[in-house]
């Protein structure tokens, strides 16, 4: 076996190099959006790409997101890669429109004559004291969206990974990258070209008591809550969900069937949020198994906050604990 | 992929005749344009260099609280002042504003609160108006605002008022679809609006050369059948009379207009950005300074004999003063009220939000749980 050399690196030094990767790959692939070019983009997401590889595969659009999406479908639907970037998620709804009427139809209204394999990337989430906005957690809105697939990795590894697939996918993914884990810790990445795949989950901890579903930013706040529960005696499964359209039913289903209970956090406000949609496939899947109401921590259905009160719309992972409490004490 | 180039046709020589940026006093200060003489008085051309640097200090004074981690990220307006204390200053006290998150002088010019400062301490409340007084929260999405400008425009004249309203924006604004819009529709229903653009040239790191292949910004008027104007943003006299110009025509019934304002941003898109990346700064800034709207109204000032150097002094002390008032004013704030994060979202809360306010207020009482 040969063994592959890795790098040690962050979430965003990954999704750069995961781009620079495809973008020798596949010389259809084109890098746009709003200050990706010399500035390479506002979180350096793509610093150096336009350097290594021109003006004509990575470059600056005009400020407009339907535009963005918009000639990003026409491109996609005309033998070209696109890999658009929304600067941040909380400005794709300008975008929405594209993404809804043709993004995510197009194959189904031609019959499989046209297809648009295009990538949407977005900066996304809460908890970095952005201004107004800029922490939307709107993934709802494109899971509710059908013929368009949505992830979010919450590592480095994943997030390589996970994109390169997204770029690979025949059809349109949203590819949602969380603002908080950016440079939050390194991971080793591998070398070159490999793919994660779509629509699988992946167990991070086992224990017997209480299931444990986030993904983003609320892995690593899942991960701490496991802890706590440990110090109490209580054994969390965590599952980072990776994908969220669609959702990996077989992970969600055999770990509930082994625990019994289940928690589910999400930044995202709680009416029609996607652990709405965990719920009902525990209620399809597991009902019988369920030995208590499955608990929710999500943000309310308010506007995220402007940051002075943002830790109050956040879930931590105290909150998180306070839930499992409830549903061991059910 | 990249096509955009500075190109200088014939068609584009003809729109920069048709669209001729106006000055009344140049950048060395000298008087250009002598329509308005008896208007710049000495009363008249203090108030304006008094705002002018009053904002010049809280501008800084805000990039120096974000440098000590006392304000989160700071969009800054240097070399803006002429273009926002100017067209601030021809609005009548109930008229409409819609500025951007850039727009703090023409907000604070307009409604004489400091109070939006806080905002960027990550406060709400900072974006509430001071009484009295329609200045809407400043527009984080790019020219979203602008449809909205153009409806209360529309009410103001369906109800017969006489209140105008103005909309601010920045070059890069006028590539998103709801630009056009809001202009469409201001034009087709004759709304009583002014588009006030700040073309500063950058929009993060994009120049205005690869934001659009349009000459001017002024000339986009013509598309939708509006007069369009281009102003020396750094002239407060030109921005002054010609946003009152356009107010009156909007306020007499005859509709919206477009003013550019062609102006220069000193500093960094934001204290989160490092415009070394894309543009030689010291180099480009050198050039501007020249154009500065403070020192060219000084050089006036000192030509006409309007200025004293007591005065100048004065000045400097009060407005120090008042600035450190203002910031003091947000640091002793009150802590924020965890109420307002649910207490706002209707007229009274729906079902879902009262379980969740409840719930969380539980929660937070629970202490030992937290
Ligand atoms: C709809 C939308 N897309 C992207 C952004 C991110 N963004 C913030 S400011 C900015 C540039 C704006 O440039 P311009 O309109 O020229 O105004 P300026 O900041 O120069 O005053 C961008 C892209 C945003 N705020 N809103």
């Amino acid at each position: 076996m040969t063994t592959v050399k890795t790098n040690s690196m962050t979430p965003v030094q990954a999704i750069n190099d995961g781009l620079r990767t495809m973008l020798h790959e596949r010389e259809e692939m084109v890098v746009l959006g709003e200050d990706v070019g010399i500035n390479g983009g506002v979180f350096r997401a793509t610093d150096g790409l336009q350097e290594s590889f021109g003006e004509d595969r990575v470059f600056d659009t005009p400020l407009s997101e339907s535009g963005i999406i918009g000639t990003s479908i026409g491109m996609a639907m005309n033998g070209m890669l696109p890999v658009a970037e929304i600067q941040f998620f909380g400005f794709v709804y300008p975008a929405y429109e594209q993404v809804m009427t043709h993004a995510t139809r197009m194959r189904y209204r031609s019959m499989g004559a046209f297809t648009v394999p295009m990538v949407i990337r977005a900066p996304y989430g809460a908890g970095v004291r952005a201004p107004e906005i800029h922490s939307d957690s709107m993934e709802a809105l494109f899971t509710h969206m059908p013929g368009i697939k949505v992830v979010c990795p919450s590592n480095a590894y994943d997030a390589k990974g996970l994109l390169i697939s997204a770029i690979e996918d025949p059809d349109p993914v949203l590819f949602l990258e969380p603002l908080k884990l950016y440079r939050a810790y390194k991971d080793e990445v591998p070398e070159g070209k490999y793919e994660v795949e779509i629509g699988k989950g992946e167990l991070l901890r086992e224990g017997e008591d209480v299931t444990l579903i986030a993904w983003g930013a609320m892995v690593p706040v899942i991960k701490k809550a496991a802890q706590l529960a440990e110090e109490k005696g209580i054994g969390c499964d965590v599952i980072d969900l990776r994908t969220l359209s669609p959702i990996d039913k077989d992970i969600i289903s055999e770990s509930v069937q082994k625990t019994n209970r289940c928690v589910i956090v999400h930044e995202a406000q709680t009416t029609g949020g996607l652990g709405n949609d965990i719920i009902s496939i525990i209620n399809d899947t597991s009902f019988l198994y369920l030995k208590s109401p499955i608990e929710r921590v999500t943000g309310a259905d308010v506007h995220v906050p402007f940051w002075a009160l943002e830790e109050h719309f956040l879930p931590t992972p105290e909150r998180t604990m306070h839930a499992i409490q409830k549903v061991m004490d059910f | 992929m990249h096509t955009s180039i500075k190109n200088r046709s014939a068609h584009h020589q003809d729109i920069t005749e048709q669209f001729p940026v106006k000055q009344i006093i140049d950048g060395e200060g000298n008087l250009v344009e002598d329509t308005y003489r008896n208007e710049i008085t000495v009363e008249n051309t203090r108030k304006f260099y008094r705002q002018m640097l009053c904002m010049r200090t809280f501008d800084q004074k805000a990039i120096n609280l974000q440098r000590q981690g006392r304000i989160g990220t700071y969009p800054g307006f240097k070399g803006q002042e002429a273009a926002q204390v100017g067209s601030a200053m021809a609005l009548r006290e109930d008229d409409w504003m819609f500025p951007t998150y850039r727009d703090h002088a023409a907000s604070i010019t307009f409604g004489g609160s400091y109070a939006i400062l806080s905002s960027w301490k990550g406060r709400v409340e900072g974006n509430r108006p001071p009484e009295g007084r329609n200045i809407v929260p400043p527009s984080v999405p790019i020219a979203t605002q602008l449809p909205l400008a153009t409806g209360a425009a529309m009410a103001s004249k369906y109800r017969q008022s006489s209140q105008a309203v103005i909309a601010y924006f920045g070059d890069g604004a006028t590539s998103e679809g709801d630009f056009h819009e809001g202009m469409n529709f201001a034009s087709v229903f004759r709304a009583p609006v002014v588009f006030f653009n700040q073309n500063n040239r950058y929009a993060i790191s994009v120049p205005v050369w690869k934001q659009m292949n349009s000459e001017t910004i002024a000339q986009k008027a013509l598309a939708y059948g509006m007069p369009g104007a281009r102003v020396d943003g750094n002239d407060v006299f030109a921005v002054y009379h010609e946003t009152l110009k356009a107010l009156e025509r909007a306020r007499s019934g005859d509709g919206p207009t477009l003013i550019e304002a062609v102006t220069w941003r000193y500093g960094a898109h934001t204290t989160a950005d490092d415009p070394t990346k894309y543009r030689d700064n010291e180099e480009e800034n050198k050039k501007h300074i020249l154009n500065d709207p403070l020192s060219r109204l000084e050089a006036f000032m000192k030509a006409e004999g309007y200025w004293d150097v007591q005065w100048a002094e004065d000045i400097k002390k009060e407005i120090k003063a008042e600035i450190d008032e203002a910031v003091k004013e947000m640091e002793t704030m009150p802590e924020p009220d965890v109420n307002d994060i649910y207490d706002h979202m209707f007229d009274s809360a729906t079902w879902p939000i009262e379980e969740q306010k409840k719930a969380y207020m539980e929660y937070l009482k629970g202490g030992s749980e937290k």
